[in-house]
């Protein structure tokens, strides 16, 4: 599941998903459409932008961690100062994607946390 | 606003046209500028700024220049909204690439987009706007800053 406010943004991970046969099971385009869509499609992995209108990435992060504690998330964010990195991991992200970001970077990052063993 | 700080800005430019196919950009010199409208071109995104910092980051460009960087980017909808989302992400990877150097105190808003000349833009938001020249390919684009 994609969560990003930018189109351009949501196409791109899109793209980079399906070079890799991820199923995109939704986007959604502010966190609040992410909660509903979350409780509908069950992700195994989301993507998760953090400045978005209605409800931001963390307070995001943090009810889908209250949906499902093991759901795995990667912060795709141009928030790149360390305090928001370390808050985002900290509210249950399992890693991070600064933007501007290569489709290398993405598949890379996206393939460590399906990969790990929660 | 001190020469520094313009680097940060300068830097994340620099680095956002690494990330596309055609990466050679050029920044020019930053100059004072009044009004963000001085330097507007067809399109705007403004992030506006708070926290330990108070102001604004623009960035305005023509619609040849957003057609030509969704393209490179991997995207053939060069649609209106498309060139309006991709403004307002410019202007946010830009201002929110600065807080690697600025802190999580320097807080930075959803983008706003406009069409034509800014509107509805505060005295504090549009006010001694540092202008950075952005020339890539043949285009010219701007990033406009001001912060107290």
């Amino acid at each position: 599941m994609i969560v990003d406010d930018s189109m351009l943004i949501r196409k791109k991970i899109e793209r980079e998903c399906d070079q890799r046969q991820f199923n995109v099971v939704g986007t959604a385009e502010d966190g609040a459409a992410a909660i509903s869509l979350f409780k509908k499609v069950s992700p195994d992995v989301v993507t998760m932008d953090l400045t978005m209108p209605h409800l931001d990435g963390i307070e995001c992060i943090k009810g889908l961690v209250k949906l499902q504690p093991k759901v795995r998330i990667l912060v795709i964010s141009a928030l790149n100062d360390k305090a928001t990195g370390i808050k985002a991991l900290e509210k249950g992200a399992m890693g991070f994607v600064t933007k501007p970001f290569s489709g290398q970077e993405l598949q890379s990052a996206l393939g460590e946390i399906i990969d790990d063993d929660v | 606003m001190k020469e520094e700080k313009l680097k940060i800005f300068i830097d994340s430019i620099v680095q956002y046209f690494h990330h596309t196919s055609e990466p050679n950009v050029k920044v020019g010199s930053p100059f004072l500028i009044k009004r963000i409208e001085e330097v507007s071109a067809d399109y705007t995104g403004s992030i506006t700024i708070s926290g330990a910092y108070q102001g604004a980051c623009h960035f305005t460009a023509p619609s040849a220049l957003l057609r030509h960087l969704i393209l490179s980017v991997g995207e053939s909808d060069t649609s209106e909204p498309m060139m309006q989302d991709a403004v307002g992400e410019v202007a946010n990877t830009l201002s929110g690439n600065a807080r690697r150097e600025l802190g999580k105190q320097f807080i930075i808003s959803t983008p706003r987009v406009f069409k034509g000349p800014p509107s509805d833009l505060n005295k504090q938001e549009n006010s001694r706007i540092y202008a950075i020249p952005i020339n890539w390919k043949s285009y010219k684009a701007t990033l406009g800053i001001h912060l107290n």
